[in-house]
């Protein structure tokens, strides 16, 4: 059984490119059990910003997404090495639950190892790459882990800004939907083609309007293009 | 890494209970009793005279008839039996039903896919407290109204309806109607009372009598019987629309061979809950108000959630702001012990608890809901370890949080 889900997600469809899509469709994922990797970073999580460290570190980028009240909020502190571009120290804060803080915990770590990521890298990062280095996450855990990537880019979104480095930001490539949880059009085309069918698939989704419903208009109209778009 | 768990302390009664050594015992009896109580052989006669022998158990507990007792697969069965049952068999009086905004899924599922068939729902809120108000009930009812469905004690947050006062207010309903339109009575809807007792069946009065409802649920797997196994008592003389079909079983309401073990754990729990629930009471709510009170002492920015006057013994909902619900049931998890969330990530839905939002609580207030519910073999001891572990698990996770 468990075979044929694989086979089926690897013929799937993609955004851009038929590269691999950031998130894996719902259905594809695995039990409820959490991985081992995801359990050391949930009990033992690494490079957590400890209250009163705020400017300890000297941090030039700073980062947020989500919201208390859809659950998972990330905020992300980061050190880019001006000279090198790479990021020196990267750490976060989460509200969220197993996933959320295992996934964020996770991604700290992928940045800042081997001497640090070059920051052109590290905003290619996406929720798989995460997910598998914690050897996966359970099907309905994988929105929790989207999250973390974007709070990441809008780190450095913000060291770019700081430094004047205006042509260097970058929304994905694609124009940003819901300005709160920073999410694009693009975001919108991958959940169709994994499955959202309606309103109330999107938002399950990818949390769209949770925080600001002046999106869900515009929202709405994306879903029905981009069903039409893709035959759906 | 936290404390690391020893042995398992349980406290998550309300979402089911372990099964009572002596309801264990009395199912192992049975399982000689092979035969189909349908057949007319010995073995079915044997197995039949079982079946009959449990239900008058049930029924004289109820103050019911014993054709008044329809078993079912559990809970939510009875539920579905109830609310589907009833309307599509009396939707030629009326297409209108009121059920709380904090009813059991049970209960809101049907309502949701009724309102595809036709029905109009009302959702009746409750007050910051988690208790309906009756004018606001009075105020919903309709003259086509058929159906009123209303938990008696709510399962996260322990809640008890006031149902007979419910009742008295329908019948009252009933009773100008009926003057108003003497002709029509028979054709035109008097609303009937369902309500789903399975929290409350181990603490509270069950006679349908003096509760005054027409039909109400109870389940096995709440108090500490066999899950797997319901009923729903439905007065005489009510058309109900079975959703089951096969051989007649449960007087043409409910096809299908009878879960005869089941049943005999059901009778034997119901028993013995019913026998002891003024001392167990007594004894749960102790313990209760001791963890409410060590946790409102010792763990800054909480909201215990739901009234503490009218409420099961054993329920405590306490949120804890600024910390996601799944992350603080799977550190106590970790340190052995068991409660549950009203979070979303603890859902299938991604929704956060409607029971928390309905006492109209922020989304963030339900994400960081934690359910404690106590029960048998819940000890004061119990409670001390997990005020040994709870203020440093919070300290913890509120440390990674962002919020403040």
């Amino acid at each position: 059984m468990a075979k044929k889900i694989i086979s089926i997600n690897k013929k799937r469809k993609t955004a851009e490119n038929r590269t691999a899509p950031d998130v894996i469709s719902r259905g594809a994922g695995k039990s409820w059990i959490y991985s081992d990797k995801v359990k050391e970073h949930f009990f033992s999580p690494k490079n957590f910003l400890q209250t009163g460290e705020e400017n300890k570190f000297d941090f030039n980028g700073i980062g947020m997404v989500g919201s208390p009240a859809c659950g998972d909020m990330m905020k992300f502190w980061v050190k880019i090495d001006p000279k090198t571009d790479r990021i020196k120290i990267c750490k976060w804060q989460t509200f969220g639950c197993a996933s959320a803080i295992a996934s964020t915990s996770m991604l700290s770590v992928i940045v800042t190892e081997k001497g640090g990521m070059k920051i052109d890298d590290a905003m290619k990062i996406k929720p798989q790459d995460i997910l598998k280095r914690l050897g996966g996450l359970p099907s309905n855990k994988i929105h929790c882990s989207v999250l973390g990537d974007k709070a990441l880019r809008a780190a450095i979104n913000d060291y770019f800004r700081k430094t004047g480095q205006y042509d260097r930001i970058t929304t994905d490539g694609s124009k940003i939907v819901d300005e709160k949880l920073k999410i694009t059009e693009r975001d919108i085309e991958q959940a169709v083609i994994d499955g959202a069918k309606t309103m109330e698939d999107l938002q399950a989704m990818l949390k769209i309007g949770a925080e600001d419903q002046s999106c869900l208009p515009e929202a709405e109209q994306l879903l029905r293009f981009y069903r039409d778009k893709h035959g759906f | 890494m936290l404390k690391v768990k020893s042995h398992t302390i349980y406290f998550d009664y309300a979402a089911t209970t372990p099964l009572d050594l002596e309801v264990k015992q009395e199912m192992d009896l049975v399982w000689e009793k092979y035969g189909n109580p349908s057949s007319l052989h010995s073995k079915g006669y044997e197995a039949k005279v079982a079946l009959d022998s449990a239900r008058e158990k049930i029924a004289k507990i109820l103050g019911a008839r014993m054709d008044e007792v329809i078993f079912t697969s559990g809970g939510t069965e009875s539920d579905n039996l109830a609310i589907f049952g009833y309307a599509r068999a009396n939707k030629n009086k009326g297409n209108h039903i009121i059920v709380s905004a904090i009813e059991h899924h049970g209960v809101l599922e049907p309502a949701h896919q009724l309102e595809k068939e036709g029905f109009e729902v009302t959702y009746l809120p409750v007050d910051k407290d988690g208790i309906v108000d009756l004018k606001v009930f009075k105020k919903s009812l309709r003259p086509e109204t058929i159906l009123v469905s209303m938990m008696y004690a709510n399962n996260e947050i322990g809640t008890i309806q006031p149902i007979t006062e419910i009742s008295k207010i329908i019948r009252n309903f009933c009773e100008v109607k009926s003057q108003m339109s003497n002709v029509k009575s028979s054709k035109s809807a008097m609303p009937i009372l369902h309500t789903d007792a399975c929290q409350a069946a181990g603490f509270l009065d069950l006679s349908v009598k003096n509760l005054g409802v027409d039909m109400m649920t109870i389940n096995a797997g709440k108090i500490y019987g066999p899950k797997g196994v319901g009923l729903l008592y439905i007065k005489k003389g009510l058309q109900i629309e079975p959703m089951i079909y096969g051989g007649g079983q449960e007087f043409g309401l409910r096809a299908g061979t009878e879960n005869l073990a089941g049943v005999i754990g059901f009778a034997k729990a119901l028993e013995l809950v019913q026998k002891n629930k003024e001392k167990e009471s007594v004894r749960l709510l102790k313990l209760r108000d001791y963890l409410k009170e060590r946790i409102a002492n010792e763990i800054p920015k909480i909201k215990f959630n739901g009234d503490f006057k009218n409420r099961l013994p054993g329920n405590l909902n306490v949120s804890i702001l600024d910390i996601e619900g799944e992350s603080l049931v799977l550190y106590l998890d970790n340190a052995g012990i068991c409660v549950s969330s009203g979070s979303a990530c603890t859902s299938k839905s991604l929704e956060p608890s409607h029971v928390i939002l309905a006492l109209g609580e922020p989304h963030e207030v339900a994400h960081s809901s934690l359910r404690f519910s106590l029960g048998h073999y819940t000890t004061k001891e119990d409670i001390d370890y997990v005020m040994e572990v709870l203020p440093g698990i919070v300290r913890k996770l509120r440390s990674i949080s962002p919020l403040r």
